[in-house]
């Protein structure tokens, strides 16, 4: 396989993993306030089929890009009152949220299917898509991809180096120490929650806004589960998020070529790679421990007047 | 106000009521459709409600449908509520309704039922389908005449008779006109999303392919041809508007050709158990109309192939043809009966990738 054929895998890897690298970062940030959501591939559809909507009647897709992660947060605040104002079960309610969003946008969705809307198309990022190899690889993308290189650093930077970011942490690891230091964790995991929905909102707006211009049913196809593991694959830092999300992705893009060039190997096995990945990841990262670097207040509810 | 809602309903009640006795004395003929996906698909729901759209203009029929119906238990819902509520004639388009349309076909055995891409059938119920194939091997025609690579993409759904039957079919057009010409095949293991199709179509570009047929509802691998700058073949229905740079034409179902006749037959009382499996020569299979970058030399040929098609002189699976390894499949002479095309589970010489 020469470097014209790796070229291309590479710079398809970083295309699909650019959607899941935009949801995991929020489902990171929801955790890293406390609070574990697995509506993750509700908010995303809910994000595609707005992006799409918005795209669709306005013509502007940055317009649709910013409403679909605005909306997305929205409702993902459903998550919020149940885990934050009626202290209910995080992973029902999650589930819930997931089964919802899928089965809203699919209702909504149902005139629209097939239907296309302006989007992003690639171009050559100035100066850097001259570097040979790398520019081919990393600046010949879309708008949304280049937005995406940025966030793993503005996530840490919030979370290691602003006062709300070392304070949101606060309220995932311990809630009653940061109540004693006179900040609201309540209110701070309302904000946990839905800023990590507008990330994945935006990760779902991806998927109907770049890589495809168009509506359909389960557009995102489980892409928001395979993101709630690669929270945990990551350990809850963003940089790793990155790097696992362009693993996924690169699997997907490489089985795809290995049967373009003619490998006669099944294609069920290759396309079990990612998932057989997921649960090896998993698999690994608990046996050694790492499962415990998780925010130490995860998944459980703060008790009025604690 | 409570009183108010009570009497506006109650008047809805025998509104309804006496709606449903006016359809009773006209006796008129309740055509059901269940439908597997969306039918604004622009794919294969579309195209078959295109053919109800038909039956609907005829006189005294009155259509109904039922789309995203998923396979299995939710089918037998369906299609046990229709046959119940007395449609006359229930049509089920999709493979995974065939064990669910017949459980319901012993229990009611006034109602007719049809289904499609199947092969059970009963007193009662008819299996039926379109040489869709046909199609395919014309457009392979028009691909092979339009290749410079000589490397053309197929994005195929799932390695099923159905699905290897039309890339055969195809990949003989494209070795018709252009011996050295292949065809390389990529499995998506899905029937509609729009990301990993196109996502497939585009690897098969990045080993060179100039051409990209598919076998989806999804116009994902038109946008990936439209924008990498090189040719399609479209598929159910015309999907020129997805890519009218680069659609070369669709291999497009029509459904209007053989509901309508169908449901004629039933009225006559003609109507009895069969398994339609008609092409181009009735209508039910054609070409979508060609994308101007087709030369006139080659859309002459492809018509006269067509013609000849139609005819009967000219079958799409008659040898000497060989499978990938080299071993004749079907000898000099021979033609494929419909039993081996239906059970078609090997490759022609020239078809690049895995069969299963």
């Amino acid at each position: 396989m020469g470097l014209e054929l790796i070229i291309p895998i590479l710079a398809a890897t970083i295309q699909s993993g650019t959607p899941i690298l935009y949801a995991t970062l929020g489902e990171m940030l929801t955790e890293r306030s406390g609070v574990l959501n697995l509506g993750v591939e509700g908010m995303m559809i809910f994000g595609a089929f707005f992006a799409f909507l918005v795209s669709y009647y306005t013509g502007n897709p940055w317009l649709a890009f910013i409403c679909a992660g605005l909306l997305a947060g929205l409702f993902g605040l459903a998550h919020a009152v149940v885990c934050l104002v009626f202290q209910g079960n995080q992973v029902v309610s999650g589930l819930a949220l997931t089964i919802l969003g899928v089965g809203l946008a699919d209702f909504l969705g149902t005139a629209y299917v097939g239907v296309s809307a302006p989007g992003f198309s690639p171009f050559d990022f100035p100066v850097l898509s001259a570097i040979p190899v790398l520019g081919e690889i990393f600046f010949k993308q879309d708008a949304l991809v280049y937005v995406s290189f940025l966030l793993p650093f503005l996530f840490w930077f919030f979370m290691n180096r602003t006062r709300w970011g070392l304070a949101l942490g606060a309220a995932g690891e311990n809630p009653a120490a940061c109540f004693a230091a006179g900040l609201n964790p309540v209110k701070l995991r309302w904000a946990g929650i839905y800023f990590g929905g507008v990330l994945c909102g935006l990760g779902g707006a991806y998927l109907s806004l770049a890589y495809t211009h168009l509506w359909t049913n389960n557009m995102t196809a489980g892409r928001g589960w395979i993101a709630v593991a690669l929270v945990i694959f990551a350990f809850w830092r963003p940089g790793r998020a990155m790097f696992g999300a362009y693993l996924f992705g690169g699997i997907m893009a490489f089985q795809m070529r290995l049967q373009a060039v003619g490998a006669t190997l099944p294609s069920s096995l290759l396309l079990m790679l990612p998932y057989a990945l997921t649960i090896i990841v998993l698999l690994f990262s608990s046996a050694r421990g790492k499962g415990r670097q998780a925010p130490a207040a995860l998944g459980v509810n703060i008790e009025p007047g604690e | 106000m409570r009183k108010f809602v009570g009497i506006v309903m109650l008047a809805a009640l025998v509104a309804v009521a006496g709606f449903g006795a006016t359809v009773a004395q006209a006796k008129e003929l309740k055509v059901g459709f269940v439908y597997v996906s969306p039918v604004g698909d622009a794919g294969y729901s579309y195209a078959h409600d295109l053919g109800r759209q038909a039956v609907a203009k005829m006189d005294g029929v009155k259509t109904f449908y039922v789309e995203s119906v998923p396979e299995g238990a939710d089918a037998t819902r369906v299609i046990n509520n229709m046959a119940r509520k007395g449609y006359d004639v229930i049509f089920g388009t999709s493979f995974g309704y065939m064990d669910p349309m017949l459980k319901v076909a012993k229990k009611f055995p006034k109602t007719t039922f049809m289904h499609c891409s199947g092969y059970k059938t009963a007193p009662n119920m008819s299996a039926y389908f379109g040489r869709i194939y046909q199609s395919r091997y014309l457009a392979g025609l028009v691909a092979g005449s339009m290749t410079k690579s000589n490397i053309i993409g197929y994005v195929g759904a799932f390695p099923i008779p159905e699905v290897k039957r039309g890339i055969n079919a195809f990949t003989l057009g494209v070795r018709a006109v252009n011996p050295n010409a292949k065809v390389h095949v990529v499995w998506t293991k899905t029937w509609y999303d729009p990301a990993t199709e196109k996502e497939a179509a585009k690897s098969l570009i990045d080993i060179g392919s100039d051409v990209i047929a598919q076998h989806q509802d999804s116009p994902g691998p038109q946008e990936a041809a439209q924008e990498a700058g090189i040719y399609s073949v479209g598929y159910n229905s015309d999907m020129s508007q997805f890519a009218p740079k680069a659609h070369l034409t669709s291999v497009v179902w029509n459904w209007s050709a053989f509901y309508p006749v169908v449901i004629e037959k039933v009225k006559k009382g003609e109507w009895k158990a069969d398994n339609y499996w008609w092409g181009l020569s009735e209508g039910v299979v054609d070409l979508a109309p060609f994308g101007k970058m087709v030369p006139q030399d080659v859309q002459d040929m492809v018509n006269a192939r067509k013609a000849e098609i139609k005819k009967g002189t000219f079958k799409v699976f008659a040898g000497p043809i060989k499978d990938q390894s080299g071993t004749v499949r079907i000898a000099e002479g021979e033609v494929a009966s419909d039993a081996m095309l239906t059970g078609m589970d090997w490759f022609v010489e020239g078809v690049e990738g895995s069969n299963q």
